[in-house]
């Protein structure tokens, strides 16, 4: 009885012994940059990481928890950057101390399943799509949609709405654009990373939308132009602020940002939908890094900017493979130029002057 | 008792301490479950409070769910946490009745173990694996099978024919049901299971040597003697589809609103959590947020309550 109370007694204590030595021998590494943030760009910058640590040995830690949690964790200073795939206003910014700047692309694709359209046959503006997510056009025959596309020969069939119904950037793009291009969305529905949905049926992330949208006939929905891309999905062409169809492509959605006017938008407050440009896709949205102004550790802000300044130049390959899209080199210069003005140590001196290349 | 064990032991030095140690130890652990659980309250209600202060007694009956306007209501999940729920268990508690008195009675030794083995394997599947298999071949097979006859047949009936109105979506309020159904078979079954055979045998061969059937023998003599334990089975698996998320995520359809149909998409607190928390900024928003999850735990709370109650009630009877 003795014995074995004896080796219970000595089995606690070495389970509490072995329980508290993580939190003795904590690791001491050198140059460890964290960020946290939005989940659609976490491909790419998981990719950068792996490689900018195979190059320099820095390793880059994210954690794709959401816009939402990433803001929240900026504010509390529990990592260097934080990533948003909506920009803040000024206001928002100067709150917190904050700064921030676009670091990749990416677009939003209308997806539809009518039998007999092919990708790239079906042309709608975005009056027309906003009516449609509003549930005042239900049929694929109307004659709004018939106007737009002469050619096509659309059934008589109801148009079966999808969205995502968790919150998240794509959405926030998506509603974005509707509202800018029809102000009955604006009043009724508005922008937002989640809204409240007049019609239809929600799938969780890109796959939910596009698994209901393709086993629905009649549906139209809404995804990721990677995700439309790498599964041949039957895409639409939109109008664009030109009044020319563009198709979803790498090339438009840099034609959208080309087109956009940074050096107009304080603290890069802007949004990539409805662009001018004869080619710009219009439902295009950049992802941002968020950043504090006054640095408490200027060693590690220099490492950050230091991987971002490399993912700008050396990632843009990368991205491509992922079919992201790399931010056009005027605008890389804006943001550096910004970095030098805005980003400095607790003394004023700026951390980060020029790239290390 | 304690203060028995410890006459008992003195004059023996080590052991006194030891037992002190020993005593407090499992004191501390047994506390600290208490403590997590209070903690888990206060944080959820003082999370949930900016919430209840702005929508009131109001947030438990609307149903506009508006991210933008920062208005919102909590019916429609809690609508949807229920209705899924009330389906789980209306088709999975006869089925599990069913298997398990083919594996306690009727079942061939050779094949018992492996069947219990398959059962118990069922409820090790991970509930994303479920979502997924209910996105792609479950609801696509409903929406070819299951769905397009319902509307037929039970659509036509007035009535009850609104509860199978609209179109064959595949995904939806029905489907979330049967999805959690088939996870929470299996717990259902494997407490039944357990309980079923801690009923002596003497019992069940007197029965037979009466001359009951097997289908008496269960009705009459194991389920009442076991009526306790089949209780907690079924409260088990209600509190499992309750607030079982990821599956009902992917084949609920998402949409904040009640219809009648059980074929139209709706949501439950927890999808609404898993979909929305990430991406929610605004004070209201996450506010609200808590504020449902907290709502999640008062009904599961009120299930265990009233399950309480009527195992009281049962043994009560039992004692008369």
């Amino acid at each position: 009885m003795i014995i074995n109370r004896r080796t219970l007694f000595g089995a606690l204590m070495g389970a509490l012994t072995i329980a508290s030595l993580p939190a003795l021998t904590a690791p001491a590494q050198a140059a460890e940059i964290s960020g946290a943030g939005a989940t659609f760009p976490y491909p790419i910058y998981a990719k950068w990481a792996e490689a900018y640590k195979a190059k320099t040995g820095t390793a880059m830690n994210y954690q794709s928890i959401g816009s939402g949690g990433g803001i929240k964790q900026i504010q509390s200073k529990t990592v260097d950057f934080g990533a948003s795939d909506m920009p803040l206003t000024t206001a928002e910014l100067d709150k917190s101390g904050l700064m921030q700047f676009p670091m990749i692309m990416g677009g939003v694709v209308p997806v539809v399943n009518i039998e007999g359209v092919k990708p790239g046959e079906l042309k709608l503006d975005g009056e027309t799509l906003a009516s449609i997510y509003l549930g005042k056009i239900s049929k694929w025959n109307d004659a709004a949609i018939a106007k737009l596309n002469p050619s096509l020969k659309l059934p008589n069939q109801a148009i079966a709405v999808v969205q995502r119904s968790d919150g998240s950037g794509t959405t926030f793009i998506f509603t974005n654009y509707l509202s800018k291009v029809s102000a009955d969305w604006k009043s009724k529905v508005g922008e937002n990373a989640s809204v409240e949905w007049p019609v239809g049926q929600g799938g969780k992330g890109n796959e939910g939308v596009s698994a209901i949208t393709s086993r629905t006939a009649g549906a139209i929905g809404y995804v990721e132009y990677a995700y439309a891309k790498q599964n041949k999905m039957t895409y639409v062409l939109l109008k664009n602020k030109d009044g020319e169809f563009a198709a979803p492509e790498s090339k438009a959605f840099q034609a959208a940002a080309a087109g956009a006017d940074w050096a107009k938008a304080p603290g890069f407050y802007l949004l990539l939908t409805d662009q001018p440009g004869k080619d710009s896709w219009p439902i295009t949205g950049a992802s941002f890094i968020l950043m504090y102004k006054t640095q408490d550790k200027p060693a590690i802000a220099k490492e950050v900017l230091d991987f971002f300044t490399w993912s700008y130049a050396s990632g843009g390959k990368m991205a491509d493979d992922l079919d992201y899209v790399p931010m056009p080199e005027a605008v890389v210069k804006m943001v550096e130029e910004t970095w030098k003005k805005d980003i400095k140590d607790a003394s004023g001196k700026p951390i980060w002057t020029a790239a290390k290349m | 008792m304690a203060d028995i064990a410890l006459k008992e032991t003195r004059g023996k030095p080590f052991q006194n301490l030891f037992d002190r140690v020993f005593h407090g130890t499992t004191w501390f652990f047994a506390m600290l479950v208490l403590a997590i659980l209070g903690g888990v309250i206060v944080s959820l209600l003082d999370g949930a409070i900016p919430a209840f202060r702005t929508f009131g007694w109001n947030f438990l009956v609307t149903s506009n769910w508006n991210p933008v306007t920062e208005k919102f209501g909590a019916l429609p999940a809690i609508y949807g946490t229920l209705v899924t729920s009330a389906i789980a268990m209306v088709v999975a508690v006869p089925i599990a009745f069913g298997i398990t008195i083919f594996i306690t009675e009727l079942c061939p030794p050779w094949l018992k173990r492996s069947l219990s083995t398959a059962i118990e394997l069922l409820a090790a599947v991970p509930s994303i694996i479920y979502g997924i298999w209910g996105l792609f071949v479950f609801a696509p097979f409903l929406q070819e099978t299951l769905q397009p006859l319902l509307i037929e047949t039970l659509g036509e009936i007035p009535v009850i024919g609104a509860l199978f109105d609209g179109p064959p979506l595949g995904i939806g309020i029905l489907t979330a049901g049967l999805i959690l159904a088939i996870m929470v078979l299996p717990f259902i079954s494997a407490v039944m299971r357990d309980v079923f055979e801690t009923v002596p045998p003497m019992l069940k061969e007197s029965a037979y040597g009466l001359g009951c059937t097997t289908w008496e023998v269960v009705w009459n003599v194991v389920l009442p003697f076991t009526r306790v334990g089949v209780i907690g089975a079924v409260m088990l698996g209600l509190g499992r589809a309750l607030g079982e998320t990821m599956a009902v995520t992917f084949v609920i359809g998402n949409a904040h609103r009640i219809k009648a149909s059980l074929l139209a998409p709706g949501t439950t607190i927890s999808a609404t959590l898993a979909n929305e928390f990430t991406e929610a900024t605004g004070e209201a928003y996450i506010s609200t947020l808590f504020a449902i999850g907290f709502i999640l735990f008062v009904i599961t709370l009120m299930v265990l309550v009233v399950a309480k109650l009527m195992l009281m009630r049962l043994q009560k009877q039992a004692g008369n």
